[in-house]
């Protein structure tokens, strides 16, 4: 059986030709009428992808063909120019393995992955497109996956400015769903950083800007309520969380005056999210008892280290992941072997995973 | 033989440290099983020490210095093993597993374990005021390394700089309400042991009963700051630090103290 993976990924390809073959997520029964004996393909953003096992080897034309709906590289008759790559048998293996642990991925480590994997194998398998082979292959897959999670730190953190904020604030006040968060100005960034922080639990959410319209208006889409722009200063004594993203060309905030509003909440921190440029927070704020300052560049930084983070584990995880390709090949040419001997195949009797051969 | 089941013990405690240790150094933290196993295993064999010099002494097993430490260490290890995994505060295992190893390090290598020549006659009363005083301080131990455990994660967060540790300790908050319960626990079980030390039908020690005061003032300051609000939270995990360091030693004066001039 050829066991192999037919694709193009950020790595080889830009969107527009991604998005040429991504249509061709249900393509199974094509790829399956094409010659494969089990398919599957895994379509995301970043990638579309052929996972196929067959009797007799499927050229990648043939692969590409069935991922196009209309026809058009028919008109060119082959994939040559085209970005596609090809794994076979313990290559496609081993590039799986690393798919499902985030190694491949834009971000390194990124988790949503082995979630489109998980869709995409439970669709196939649906459909019947998915037989004993891939069947194990995946499973094995997600095995490695989670193996890579928990043994390493390659997910460790977040990557992005707003989950780092969020992220953040999880750590300084556990459950968001008690934090109450004022969003002073109505900025894009400030709004997706509300957003995040309203999906994470939290219910109580004002907006401030000195356009009370533009207030409203973000107030209404995140789920909050608007405040008078001349009463943030008294916001501030109740907030936890503050995400500042004004066009002042002075700091807002600064030791004089937000001491006394630190007077009255010795025992609870604040939190304050610096989004603006100028800076809206001056930063000697951060030595304030209590106050944690994270401006645009902090929390970059922090995003920054998250990734370092994710870069040195890669080689943990390799190793991790390399273990299993050994490991599920010896498994399956054993299972060879004992088939061999039922069926009287010589031929593979003495197969370890082959190039061509599973 | 009794010795060699606090020698397990402390190597059991040990292994808990230096696999923190060991995962520190590679970036690579994560608050397992086996620091909770190796701490639980190590508190059974500290029992078991106990419970054997209880029984060759036949009274609790409070009398001399080094059994007030190995008793103290018990505490700590018994605490943690009812606070810890109840607030999910797993990681308190790896700050935990280095104090006990100190205490029970030091009360090995020292000349401490001295025998009384006499048997002291068993005094229910007298032991149920010191044990219950040395449970409490395994209950300030605990919030000594909670108050460690924040400060660390104070410290990353104000500087923006976020190690591998940051990753798995409790949010501050969560962190500071077992911070208070802990002190909470510890006063009351303080409280107790002071107060059952008046009806013993002994004349206890002035120098005894200045120190316990001085502990229970210290302990009822910080309370009473964190009460109304006077006290930020950091100075409250900074005093605990403070307040154990002054227990501890005040501890060790009471029982030399004790020691030299009459049997607990």
């Amino acid at each position: 059986m050829n066991l192999f993976c037919v694709g193009l990924s950020h790595h080889t390809a830009n969107v527009e030709t991604r998005e040429r073959f991504a249509s061709g997520a249900g393509a199974e029964s094509t790829l399956r009428a094409a010659g494969c004996t089990e398919a599957l393909v895994l379509a995301t953003c970043n990638r579309v992808e052929v996972y196929g096992a067959s009797e007799k080897r499927v050229s990648t034309d043939e692969i590409a063909q069935c991922l196009l709906q209309n026809g058009e590289l028919s008109d060119r008759s082959h994939s040559q120019g085209l970005p596609f790559y090809r794994y076979e048998a313990e290559k496609c293996v081993q590039h799986l393995f690393r798919v499902a642990s985030g190694l491949d991925s834009m971000v390194v480590g990124e988790t949503e992955i082995l979630g489109q994997t998980k869709k995409a194998y439970q669709s196939a398998r649906t459909s019947g497109a998915v037989g004993p082979c891939l069947h194990r292959l995946f499973q094995r897959a997600f095995r490695v996956a989670k193996q890579v999670r928990t043994h390493t730190e390659i997910t460790r953190g977040s990557v992005s400015v707003g989950s780092v904020a969020v992220d953040l604030a999880q750590k300084i006040f556990g459950d968001l769903a008690n934090c109450r968060v004022l969003v002073l100005g109505a900025g894009e960034t400030s709004e997706r950083t509300a957003r995040a922080l309203v999906s994470r639990g939290v219910t109580d959410l004002r907006v401030s800007n000195r356009s009370n319209h533009r207030a409203h208006e973000l107030a209404q889409r995140v789920g909050g309520r608007s405040v008078e722009f001349n009463r943030w200063a008294q916001q501030c004594c109740e907030v936890d969380i503050l995400i500042t993203s004004t066009s002042s060309e002075v700091p807002l905030l600064t030791p004089t005056n937000l001491g006394p509003m630190l007077a009255d909440r010795i025992d609870r921190p604040l939190f304050i999210i610096d989004i603006a440029v100028p800076r809206d927070v001056d930063p000697a704020v951060n030595e304030m008892e209590g106050v944690y300052l994270y401006d645009i560049d902090a929390l970059r930084s922090v995003a920054e280290q998250s990734l370092a983070v994710r870069r040195q584990q890669i080689a943990s995880a390799e190793a991790i992941i390399a273990e299993h390709v050994a490991d599920f090949g010896q498994k399956v040419s054993c299972e060879l072997t004992r088939a061999s001997g039922v069926s009287g195949h010589p031929a593979v009797a003495d197969s370890s995973l082959r190039p061509s051969q599973l | 033989m009794d010795r060699y089941l606090l020698i397990i013990s402390t190597i059991c405690f040990l292994a808990a440290v230096v696999r923190t240790g060991i995962a520190l150094r590679a970036g690579v933290f994560r608050p397992g099983r086996f620091n909770f196993l190796a701490i639980g295993l190590g508190f059974v064999f500290q029992t078991a020490f106990l419970s054997l010099r209880g029984q060759a002494l036949g009274r609790c097993p409070l009398t001399n210095l080094f059994e007030v430490f190995i008793f103290l260490a018990w505490s700590v290890a018994l605490i943690y093993m009812l606070v810890g995994p109840a607030y999910r505060l797993s990681l308190m295992g790896a700050f935990t597993a280095p104090l006990v190893v100190l205490l029970q390090g030091f009360a090995l290598i020292a000349p401490i374990d001295v025998r009384h020549p006499v048997k002291v006659p068993a005094n229910s009363s007298l032991e149920f005021h010191a044990s219950v005083s040395l449970i409490a301080y395994g209950a300030f131990a605990l919030a000594c390394i909670a108050g460690v455990m924040y400060l660390v994660q104070e410290r990353q967060l104000k500087t923006h700089h976020l190690r591998s540790i940051f990753y798995h300790l409790p949010p501050l908050t969560d962190l500071f309400a077992a911070i208070t319960r802990l002190l909470w626990l510890g006063f009351i079980l303080y409280t107790v042991g002071i107060a059952s030390g008046f009806f013993t039908g002994r004349p206890l020690p002035r120098v005894q009963v200045v120190a316990a005061i001085v502990v229970w003032l210290l302990y009822a300051t910080i309370l009473l700051g964190r009460y109304f609000r006077r006290i930020a939270p950091k100075r409250v995990a900074a005093l605990c630090i403070v307040g154990f360091s002054v227990a501890l030693t005040l501890l060790w004066g009471i029982t030399f103290s004790a020691q030299t001039h009459s049997v607990p």
